[in-house]
């Protein structure tokens, strides 16, 4: 395609139009941040912006409202993780009880190495007790890869509490709606 | 070997050194100041020195990224040095000095102030001044040839070419442009065509189209937009410095700015009355201490707005093209050098002739 260039009159052969131009465009540019405070810039620690919900943050494992562990050693998400980021030490028969009434068992040590995780969200979709969720964070730090490893401790503390066991509730309205359906006559 | 003289000198030679090299670093930084600016952002507001507490209004200089040149030196120095295979080694030493020296030895013919307590604030007076600036300059192309000779790599060999054809051709356009200022003073010797701007008035009202080429030229000389064909990042990578890290990296990065010193330092001293100002009664070899302070700092005021102008110039236009540039240096600027040679003769010697 030839495009159709028109070609330059005098003044504009001068380069005097671009130049002042460009001076107007990057005076106007410099007064606005440097007078009008107007900068585009986030300065990053002190400044965080505003994740929005289901932001995928880093995987932590959640107690419940008795602060219990949720996790039941199922070893699901370790199946699942893509990069096998998590690593599950069950606690086998004589590692100790769980600490919630209606479960087997408890992670004897559950871990997740944050260099490998891809911070996917399959673990929290594949939970069937809702233990782990990915939470808001992905400022990690450590200043060794060994530091980068989270164990149980260290991810239940971060994790926080999310009480109640929803699944039921879901599984019962489920089961309703079921029964409605079809329509009994 | 009158010894007062040597001690004198090379107090100079130190104290011009050293505040060239200063005056670099924190053109550096106000590159990225004054870009950051033009871009809408904040620049670097991070670097403070451990200490910072004790320095008054600490908070506010670490805003201004006051402390950054010192990180940045030190992180040249701390660098790894990587050579790569293949690499003519001679040349690719050689290269960055040959780039830094010319630019810190053009310093010393620029009358940096009037007198200071009897002494002359120049380093070498000579009388070829001008002749010699334009000489030394001419070198540090070879600095950037080599470079991108030595590198045995084909970025960088473009950028030397481009560079080596783009210099000569404007270092043309530059001597023809200077040499009405020369008709009209009457004199080769920087310190006296000060002495005669502080007289006669500015030369720049005399020939303002040798200024307009001179300012043009004096970018493409010291490689900057809208001339950096030799280093265009968008193209080149590097340029002629893409092979090259660490001190290395740094030394043609400071000698570009120090180029870019010494270029606004002949053109102050050549079109802006250098260290003279028309009122205060300052358009006169100073006498008294003071006066000698303010003539420095008159001059280096004047430098510094020319620095500006420079880095300004920078984040405001894109680069020309190859044949735009060449077609610019050789068949606009050079004809219209000649003619103002020619304008400027005839007028002297109508008005001269009485």
């Amino acid at each position: 395609m030839i495009v159709d260039r028109k070609p330059l009159n005098f003044w504009e052969k001068l380069y005097l139009p671009a130049i002042i131009g460009g001076l107007k465009v990057t005076l106007k540019h410099a007064y606005a941040t440097l007078i009008q405070r107007k900068v585009v810039t986030m300065e990053y620690p002190e400044q965080k912006w505003t994740l929005p919900t289901g932001y995928r943050g880093a995987p932590y494992l959640v107690k419940d409202q008795d602060n219990n562990t949720k996790c039941v050693s199922c070893q699901l998400c370790e199946f699942v993780c893509p990069p096998k980021a998590i690593r599950i030490t069950p606690p086998g028969d004589t590692g100790a009880k769980a600490d919630r009434t209606n479960a087997e068992k408890m992670p004897a040590e559950f871990e997740i190495n944050m260099l490998r995780c891809i911070f996917c969200g399959f673990c929290q979709e594949v939970c069937p007790e809702e233990a782990i969720f990915l939470q808001q964070n992905y400022s990690l730090i450590g200043l060794s890869r060994k530091e980068m490893i989270y164990d149980k401790e260290k991810l239940l503390s971060l994790g926080g509490e999310v009480g109640g066991i929803q699944k039921w509730k879901l599984k019962l309205e489920e089961a309703k709606a079921q029964e409605n359906f079809p329509v009994k006559v | 070997m009158d010894w007062y003289f040597i001690i004198f000198s090379a107090v100079k030679i130190a104290v011009v050194i050293g505040m060239v090299l200063t005056m670099v670093a924190y053109s550096v930084l106000a590159e990225r100041k004054i870009s950051a600016w033009i871009q809408d952002r904040v620049g670097p507001n991070r670097c403070a020195p451990p200490f910072l507490k004790y320095i008054p209004g600490g908070q506010f200089l670490t805003r201004l990224g006051i402390f950054q040149p010192m990180a940045d030196g030190l992180k040249a120095f701390l660098k790894e040095d990587f050579m790569p295979a293949g690499v003519r080694k001679v040349y690719f030493w050689l290269a960055p000095a040959v780039a830094m020296v010319p630019a810190l030895l053009a310093v010393a013919v620029i009358p940096f102030g009037s007198s200071l307590g009897g002494q002359k604030m120049v380093i070498a007076d000579l009388n070829v001044g001008i002749l010699y600036t334009f000489g030394i300059v001419s070198l540090g192309v070879y600095g950037i040839v080599l470079a991108g000779y030595a590198a045995n790599s084909k970025y960088p060999f473009l950028g030397g070419i481009r560079s080596s054809a783009q210099m000569i051709s404007y270092e043309i356009s530059m001597g023809m442009s200077v040499i009405p200022v020369l008709l009209i003073a009457g004199n080769l010797n920087l310190s006296q065509i000060v002495a005669w701007q502080g007289t006669h008035g500015w030369l720049v009202l005399y020939a303002p189209l040798s200024f307009v080429i001179f300012l043009v030229a004096a970018f493409a000389e010291t490689n900057r937009t809208p001339f950096d064909l030799p280093e265009a990042e968008t193209e080149l990578v590097g340029g002629y410095h893409t092979e090259y890290s660490s001190m290395k990296f740094a030394l043609f990065f400071l000698g570009e700015y120090s180029n870019m010193i010494g270029s606004s330092s002949m053109m102050v001293t050549l079109f802006f009355g250098g260290w003279s100002l028309p009122f205060w009664g300052l358009d006169h070899p100073a006498t008294t201490l003071v006066a000698g302070i303010a003539h420095i700092l008159v001059f280096i005021a004047k430098m510094l707005l020319f620095m500006v102008l420079f880095i300004w110039v920078r984040w405001m236009f894109p680069r020309f093209r190859y044949d735009q540039l060449m077609d610019l240096g050789w068949r606009r600027f050079l004809p219209l050098a000649l003619a103002n040679i020619l304008v400027t003769a005839i007028w002297l010697w109508f008005t001269s002739s009485k």
